[in-house]
């Protein structure tokens, strides 16, 4: 029996060797040619609009000068890397950046996936049903339309938080677009608020589908709910968890871009504590029209980024191969 | 099914948890619903009461004063509507059609090259050439910025949905389904088309939605590729106004002092914004419940690691 397997493997082995060298590759190419045809659309918008600038970011070592076009530019080396240092608001917006983001790593983690669990043990699943479809809300409002919400809730005269809460308790008006230190807590409250739906769904679909066998098995066995949750339902979504986490850590030098620049009504006062690296790019692109400084903070942030990933996903393959992303 | 009711039961947690844990997502609910509802609420108050009493969701004098505002000025927001309808409406048809062939084509094992277009999507999700070299690819290279196509094509194929969809079409649709079909002497696409596409219909349901509410409520886009008004989408009319008034907010600004008399006159009232606000939610909230039912289910596959 093994003999004729291996025999059987050998002579698969052969025969495909031998298709190998009789198909050229033009005839695969014409075998695959309905596929190619499908994949044509978006290879060809991906590579315009991700790969092109890829090769682009040389901009970031050049001095542009518009009318010799990109290549045409003179080389700068490090020197717009070297002004962008210099410039000294950005020891701030890195802090904030990556302050900002590690807060809402873990509170993007802690908060849905408490949300989730208690979901998944409410008795009415009628109402869990319910719960869940109401927090999904704000995920659909654009940061707009929140800004707008926020507005009305923190403007001076007729925000609902001066006119309606304060004032009846006899505190005096807050300028709150004047004031840097309730941001950070405006900005974490808006931030967990919007997305925290989107990842609740997320996880509670995970848990979903963890087999019911497993709780009942435990709690025969005399598991509380407790333990059931912290042997059973965390480890069993755990794969979910990295995932994102893993690609959270590789945004960290993003940021929601309508959150920073938008909410707070891009408020000069309050630039310390809401400018982030993307809000800066932003601003040195479309207001000030300073190729030279985006886009070497563009290039940085991409490179740092993508460095990143790399790291989270090696630690996390040496650990457990099965919850790397790749 | 009545079987495993009765285990669960015996597995539930107690009353108390249970009442904590209602109690808690009340809180959340009202937390998700009152910012919504004030919305609404001040779009249908009378501005002089809006002046004495503060914002409230029910209106102490209730006016559609600030919905006949919007009709009376109606052609930009018109026109704002109608960028925004035709950009969803063309850029979702293309983009669920694009993500869909392409997913379906990295996902089908006879495909020899399916690992290079599997990496050559998912590398843009890793590393990315940065805002500026995107920029002068749109309004250098393409000179798409300033036209209708500018809010279209640059968000149109996202690496997401594209591994979402692969990850869907890899684990819902049977091989042996495609196979018969090619014995039959279908064609790849007429069995897409014909045949994946039906039993595919949760997940492009998942990704059309995503697509949807991205352009629906894209702002980005036309801020950064056009600055013809005419362009402007709903999203950054809104901005547009937002902006005139932080500029009056902004108290440091000497000359918007001296202009605010006169330019605060010129801007849309409390209640006609949030009039506009409204309008620029009410259709998305519309396709909510209609893509709800599709959209947990395909988020669960699209969450299965492929």
């Amino acid at each position: 029996m093994l003999e004729l397997r291996t025999k059987k493997h050998l002579m698969d082995g052969s025969a495909k060797t031998k298709v190998k060298k009789k198909k050229p590759y033009s005839k695969y190419f014409r075998e695959n040619l309905e596929y190619i045809l499908m994949v044509a659309p978006g290879f060809i918008l991906t590579f315009i609009f991700s790969y092109i600038p890829m090769f682009g970011i040389i901009v970031a070592f050049k001095n542009i000068d518009y009318k010799k076009g990109i290549f045409g530019s003179p080389w700068n080396g490090f020197e717009n890397f070297k002004f962008l240092f210099q410039f000294p608001d950005v020891k701030i917006i890195v802090r904030n950046t990556i302050g900002y983001n590690l807060v809402f790593i873990v509170l993007g983690i802690v908060v849905p996936v408490t949300f989730a669990i208690i979901l998944s043990q409410i008795r009415n699943k009628l109402a869990s049903k319910f719960y869940q479809t109401v927090m999904f809300l704000p995920y659909f409002l654009s940061w707009i339309i929140v800004s707008y919400i926020v507005y009305a809730f923190l403007a001076y005269d007729l925000g609902l938080v001066n006119k309606v809460i304060l004032a009846p308790l006899g505190i005096d008006p807050v300028d709150w677009y004047g004031k840097p230190e309730y941001w950070p807590f405006i900005i974490i409250l808006l931030h967990t608020w919007k997305t925290a739906g989107y990842s609740t769904v997320v996880y509670l679909a995970a848990i979903t589908g963890i087999d019911h066998e497993l709780y009942e098995a435990a709690s025969i066995d005399g598991a509380t709910k407790r333990q059931q949750t912290f042997c059973i339902t965390i480890p069993s979504i755990s794969t979910i968890i990295i995932i994102m986490l893993i690609l959270a850590i590789g945004k960290i030098l993003s940021a929601d871009f309508g959150l920073f620049f938008n909410v707070p009504l891009e408020q000069g006062r309050l630039l310390p504590v809401t400018n982030v690296i993307d809000t800066f790019v932003f601003r040195a692109l479309r207001i000030n029209g300073d190729i030279a400084m985006s886009s070497a903070a563009g290039l940085l942030k991409s490179v740092i980024g993508f460095f990143l990933v790399m790291v989270t996903n090696k630690i996390v393959k040496r650990y457990d191969e099965s919850k790397a992303l790749y | 099914m009545k079987k495993a009711n009765t285990i669960s039961k015996f597995n539930q947690i107690s009353s108390f948890t249970n009442a904590v844990y209602h109690f808690i997502f009340i809180i959340v609910t009202i937390c998700c619903l009152y910012p919504v509802l004030l919305v609404i609420g001040i779009s249908f108050t009378e501005e002089d009461s809006l002046k004495t009493f503060g914002y409230s969701v029910i209106p102490k004098v209730i006016s559609f004063e600030s919905y006949a505002y919007v009709l009376r000025n109606s052609a930009t927001i018109l026109n704002a509507y109608k960028v925004t309808i035709f950009v969803t409406i063309v850029g979702t048809i293309l983009s669920v059609a694009g993500t869909a062939l392409y997913a379906y084509a990295i996902s089908r094992k006879e495909f020899r090259y399916r690992k290079f277009f599997t990496f050559f999507k998912f590398f843009t999700m890793l590393f990315s050439g940065g805002l500026v070299p995107w920029y002068l690819v749109c309004t250098r290279l393409l000179r798409i910025n300033d036209t209708i196509w500018a809010l279209i094509l640059p968000p149109l194929i996202s690496a997401w949905n594209v591994i979402i969809m692969k990850t869907f079409f890899a684990t819902t649709v049977p091989d042996s389904i495609v196979e018969s079909a090619r014995i039959d002497g279908a064609s790849e696409f007429t069995t897409f088309i014909r045949i994946v596409c039906p039993i595919s219909l949760p997940g492009l349901a998942t990704i059309g939605l995503f697509v949807t509410l991205s352009y629906w409520n894209d702002y980005w886009t036309p801020l950064m590729l056009t600055s013809k008004p005419n362009l402007a989408n709903i999203q950054l009319y809104l901005y547009n106004i937002l902006k005139n008034i932080q500029m009056l907010q902004d108290t440091t600004n000497v000359i918007s002092q001296q202009a605010s008399g006169e330019a605060i006159k010129r801007l849309p009232q409390e209640g006609a914004r949030m009039a506009i606000c409204v309008l620029a939610i009410g259709p998305i909230i519309f396709a909510y419940p209609f893509f709800q039912k599709y959209f947990i289910q395909g988020l669960t596959i699209g969450a299965v690691k492929g």
